[in-house]
């Protein structure tokens, strides 16, 4: 059994994920380390481990998403549905909006190099 | 968890935990608060008056986005009777405000509000890309902050209006006061927090936003689908600045009215006034007309630098007597033009949608 889930980045998160605004992953429905149904704190270390190109202190901290990251399950607000403990369900939306600064003036900003 | 109700409609399903208050609103209550919560800081302050002329500071990003859409709604529902004005600065940086200003040009389409689009080129005759080819990127900070503000002011001369509101909001205040803290900056500290700064010979500029979280403005916009530019200028990392940004954001994550609660701290500190009068007596610039504390404006100097080549006389006193040695400012110099303050009628056509 798996999970389709459809993870959004904005704010500029999407520089360390590709340039790329969307993606779907497939992911187990039964977390192999808990042997319970999957959380999104599993969503995140997936993330991090699998999509995430460079750069990681950007976006996880303390096992956490970084403060100043603002994240939306099916467009609610994370602190209302338990966070990293929400359990997902197949087909959930998943956005990360930063309001962070630190993304540009990194090397992964395509087509934009600068002459100095 | 179950899906829980609306504190304030005790309807629909609550979508967000209010920073501010922890409280669990809906979506249209959100809406509702948000922008009753500005109202309340404009009437509370007196920003306007009936009638007023109004630029937006516009960059394209999700501050000035909200802010323009805000201020529209709220004249419209309050009928401040504002004309808005949208105000953009060209900086000059490819790759980043060229594409921030095709938002901004739609957000005149989307909110029917006049833009004016004043670029660093045609005030100073220098883009940020030329500045950051001749002086890299150690100071170029400092002349797109100098150039900006002034050009704001510019603009918002050209566009006849009495007042200049920009997206400052309540993130940016709390880490202001922060960072002038820790640099000991203390009569900035005593200026840093009032929600609008008029000198005599400036255009009145306020922050309506001044109590608004970051998070907030986020959350409008991502709801309320508003077109706006994310990525950030290339040139900038202020890494000062992010670090204090990054410390407000694990403050705010352990107790979230750690932003007002920095901003109050703000407030609360009583600056003596010799202390508050390190500002030297303002006088008007003898080149360009602009207020100034010297003889020379600082956007003067930094021009002069650029064009004479030596980038570095209007960063240090050190650069400033080298240039002096070097004698007199030649006749043919490029020299920014006269500045009037506003008076009569727009002394520019305002740029309408092809
Ligand atoms: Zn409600
Ligand atoms: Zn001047």
């Amino acid at each position: 059994m798996s999970l389709d889930i459809k993870v959004e980045f904005s704010g500029g998160l999407e520089l360390l994920f590709s340039n790329q605004r969307q993606h779907s992953v497939t992911i187990p429905s039964i977390d192999p380390t808990t042997s319970e149904p999957t959380r999104l704190q599993y969503l995140i270390n997936y993330l991090r481990d699998n999509l995430l190109k460079e750069r990681l202190e950007l976006f996880v901290e303390n096992d956490t998403v970084r403060p100043g990251i603002l994240v939306l399950v099916n467009d609610t607000d994370w602190e209302l549905e338990g966070e990293g403990d929400y359990v997902l369900k197949d087909g959930d939306e998943i956005v990360f909006i930063s309001t962070l600064h630190g993304y540009a003036g990194s090397t992964i900003i395509p087509g934009r190099s600068i002459a100095q | 968890m179950a899906p829980r109700a609306c504190a304030l409609c005790e309807n629909a399903k609550a979508m967000l935990k209010r920073p501010k208050t922890g409280q669990q609103i809906c979506r249209e209550c959100f809406f509702y608060v948000f922008e009753t919560e500005v109202h309340n800081t404009i009437t509370q302050s007196k920003l306007f008056q009936p009638g007023d002329r109004v630029a937006i500071g516009a960059s394209g990003g999700k501050d000035s986005t909200v802010l323009a859409h805000v201020m529209k709604t709220l004249n419209e529902r309050y009928n401040y009777g504002l004309e808005l004005f949208l105000l953009s600065i060209d900086e000059g940086i490819t790759g980043y405000r060229d594409d921030s200003l095709e938002t901004v040009k739609r957000n005149q389409q989307q909110y029917d509000m006049p833009l004016k689009i004043l670029s660093y080129d045609e005030l100073y005759g220098w883009t940020m890309d030329a500045i950051v080819s001749q002086v890299g990127r150690k100071n170029n900070c400092t002349f797109c902050g100098v150039f900006r503000r002034q050009a704001l002011d510019r603009g918002a001369a050209m566009l006849n209006v009495d007042h200049i509101v920009t997206g400052h909001n309540a993130d940016d205040i709390a880490e202001t006061v922060l960072m002038n803290i820790m640099r000991g900056d203390i009569a900035r500290l005593g200026r840093c927090t009032a929600i609008c700064t008029q000198g005599e010979d400036t255009i009145k500029r306020s922050k309506p936003f001044k109590y608004a979280y970051e998070k907030e403005i986020v959350m409008y916009a991502y709801f309320k689908k508003l077109d706006y530019f994310s990525t950030e200028c290339i040139y900038s990392p202020d890494a000062y600045r992010g670090h204090a940004r990054a410390f407000l954001k694990d403050l705010e994550a352990a107790r979230p009215s750690a932003i007002i609660d920095i901003i109050h701290s703000g407030e609360a500190f009583e600056v003596r006034e010799e202390v508050k009068a390190t500002q030297r007596v303002q006088q008007t610039c003898k080149r360009c007309g602009y207020i100034s504390s010297n003889e020379l404006c600082k956007a003067c100097t930094l021009l002069e630098g650029l064009e004479r080549g030596m980038a570095n006389a209007g960063i240090s006193d050190r650069g400033r007597k080298q240039l002096e040695l070097q004698g007199p400012a030649p006749e043919n110099l490029r020299t920014i033009p006269l500045f009037k303050l506003p008076s009569g009628n727009p002394t520019v056509a305002i740029e309408t949608t092809p």
